[in-house]
């Protein structure tokens, strides 16, 4: 008997095999190349190359690899998403690793992999391949996190991702195991065929299945109450770290969650997921921003501002309808941007011999650096919400789609919760233009704009949030596509 | 549809009672006569020495880890091997890339002193 041989439509994969190709490639390089900065660029370049090769599959193809993977329009927006949070994080981290003394080649193959996991995450069609992706992801950014080993709050913040990452994945692949008992198949498309096929009454094991893939979700974006690691490990970690990874991690997961709740658990089982959704949205903007106002640290402070940031792409996905994913889209990329940048500004500041930047460091920047300063400012502003900046059409994108889903409680509740952000934001600007710098000022003084990655990473996400903000129609046109 | 899962309810009572059985009724039956050599740890017929925790040199986990790798590494070359007939080159090539990767992780083990042990 001859058996039945997969057909191999590598196509819809070329982002991820270019990704994951490069990637060996600069694991590879970083036995022969003794000048590792160098593999920072090679690993740059592989990043772009991905980025093109997702542009030319524009706008998608259908299902490949026996329906195990897809490359729709989300998924290569998400693609292009991780893409330009991978050429962020690598040209912040080549500047940054080189001032801290911690310039190695593994942390950019790492960074890589990283990068196909979550490439993996969105084209994922099946549960398995989603839990692989999500595996591929995590287990480097575990690594990455405790990247620099003389720092204790680093191996500690590894540490924690890593217990704390392990849990949510057993709950993760407990869900996936209880939601193929109730469906028989691990593919979203038929679990969802099959769940809506047999109607009412629903499922309990399906139900249950879908709880513990929530909480399993819950923790790898940070939702309140899975959001416990989430300052620890922003904090503990590298800064070029954190800024890589809260964005790659959290997109990537929205990813897969939309996917796995728009594709397999709807219509049957809408009304209950959508209920979760918005209370763990409410819960999340609140706690998040609330836990925020009283930081003194802005690595941890941007740590609970992301949380917040959650919380409002959660109100997208709520929404449960077409207008609410491409909000959540525009938010993610927003957000990319904003957080990215914010966290690159983190990074210029920080001093040598820290780990972390606090809110004094940033007294009278504006002074010592104003470039820097300005973009900082920038992003503050846009992470509030202030019109025309990128952020404040990500916010009313999301909002929207909430009151048109009948869910104006949540809309109200997120503004108002912005409106309670602008106070934490306020006061890092504050300390940049109307505080008087310390006595022995942070090192970005050293900070040359046109001569450092770290500068042109902080310049093209200020770009991007500027440009964006007053051109939202370009990344709107684009999504009406997906 | 439960139904079916009966077989395993079964298989589960029974493994819990012969476990039981096979810890309560030697407790009953058999005759007690402790003597040193019974009552020390068993180590698989070494004599045992020392506490059991101790530090263990980290290079042993590291050789640990890299035999789990190369050993999982194997165990998808047996069913290849028993269907590489029908899988004709297809097969041939998947192994091949498969192979590739773990020798990519092989080299780069070597050359950053993985094998050495201090």
């Amino acid at each position: 008997m001859r058996p039945q041989l997969p057909t191999l439509d590598l196509v819809p994969l070329y982002p991820l095999l270019v990704v994951t190709g490069w990637a060996v490639l600069v694991l590879l390089a970083d036995l022969f190349v003794q000048h590792k900065r160098a593999l920072g660029y090679l690993a740059l370049t592989g990043v772009i190359v991905a980025a093109v090769v997702t542009v030319a599959l524009w706008p998608g193809v259908p299902t490949s690899f026996q329906n195990m993977a897809i490359s729709d329009g989300q998924a290569l927006f998400f693609n292009l998403v991780f893409l330009v949070t991978g050429a962020l994080g690598l040209l912040v981290a080549i500047e940054y690793l080189e001032r801290k003394d911690l310039q190695r080649g593994e942390y950019y193959a790492l960074l890589m992999f990283s990068l196909a996991g979550m490439i993996a995450m969105a084209a994922a069609e099946d549960l398995l391949i989603v839990f692989l992706g999500l595996e591929m992801m995590s287990v480097a950014l575990y690594v990455l996190s405790g990247s620099n080993q003389r720092d204790m709050s680093s191996i500690e913040a590894a540490m924690k991702y890593f217990i704390l990452g392990s849990f949510a994945s057993a709950f993760f692949l407990y869900g996936i195991a209880l939601t193929y008992a109730a469906a028989g198949s691990t593919n979203l498309a038929q679990i969802g065929s099959w769940l809506s096929g047999r109607g009412i009454p629903k499922d309990p094991v399906a139900l249950t299945g879908l709880s513990l893939l929530l909480v399993g979700f819950g923790f790898k974006v940070a939702l309140v109450p899975f959001h416990w690691w989430t300052p620890d490990v922003y904090q503990g970690a590298p800064t070029s770290v954190t800024a890589f990874m809260s964005v790659g991690a959290k997109a990537a997961g929205f990813a897969t969650l939309t996917r796995v709740l728009y594709s397999a658990f709807s219509p049957t089982f809408t009304t209950d997921w959508v209920t979760v959704a918005a209370v763990l949205a409410a819960v999340t903007m609140t706690f998040g921003n609330l836990a925020a106002l009283v930081q003194r640290d802005v690595k941890r402070l941007l740590g609970y501002s992301s949380i917040a940031h959650a919380g409002y792409v959660l109100v997208g996905i709520a929404a449960a309808s077409p207008v609410g994913v491409r909000g959540m889209l525009f938010y993610i990329l927003a957000y990319a941007f904003m957080t990215a940048g914010a966290f690159a500004v983190a990074c210029a500041v920080e001093r040598r011999e820290q780990s972390t930047t606090t809110l004094a460091d940033y007294a009278g920047l504006a002074q010592r650096s104003p470039l820097l300063a300005a973009a900082m400012l920038l992003f503050m502003l846009s992470l509030i919400g202030i019109p025309p900046l990128i952020g404040f059409w990500s916010k009313l994108f999301v909002f929207r789609a909430a009151v048109e889903a009948n869910l104006a409680w949540l809309a109200v509740l997120g503004v108002l919760n912005s409106a309670l952000s602008a106070y934490y934001y306020a006061g890092v600007v504050v300390q940049m233009y109307l505080r008087e710098p310390g006595r022995s000022p942070a090192e970005e003084v050293a900070f040359r704009p046109w001569r450092s990655a770290l500068a042109v990473a902080v310049f093209l996400a200020a770009a991007a949030t500027v440009v964006l903000g007053l051109w939202p129609g370009a990344v709107v046109n684009l999504l009406m596509g997906v | 549809m439960l139904i079916e899962f009966i077989p395993v309810l079964v298989l589960f009572a029974l493994a819990t009672a012969i476990a039981v059985i096979a810890l309560v009724l030697p407790a009953f039956l058999g005759p007690r006569r402790p003597s040193r050599a019974k009552i020390e740890t068993y180590e698989s017929g070494k004599l045992p020495y020392g506490d059991a925790r101790y530090k263990v040199p980290i290079g042993y986990y590291k050789i640990a880890l890299l035999f789990v790798i190369f050993d999982l590494e194997v165990i998808f070359f047996y069913p290849w091997a028993v269907v590489l007939r029908q899988l004709h080159v297809f097969g041939l090539i998947e192994m091949g890339i498969f192979t590739a990767l773990l020798v990519v992780g092989y080299v780069y083990e070597w050359k950053k002193g993985g094998f050495e042990m201090e």
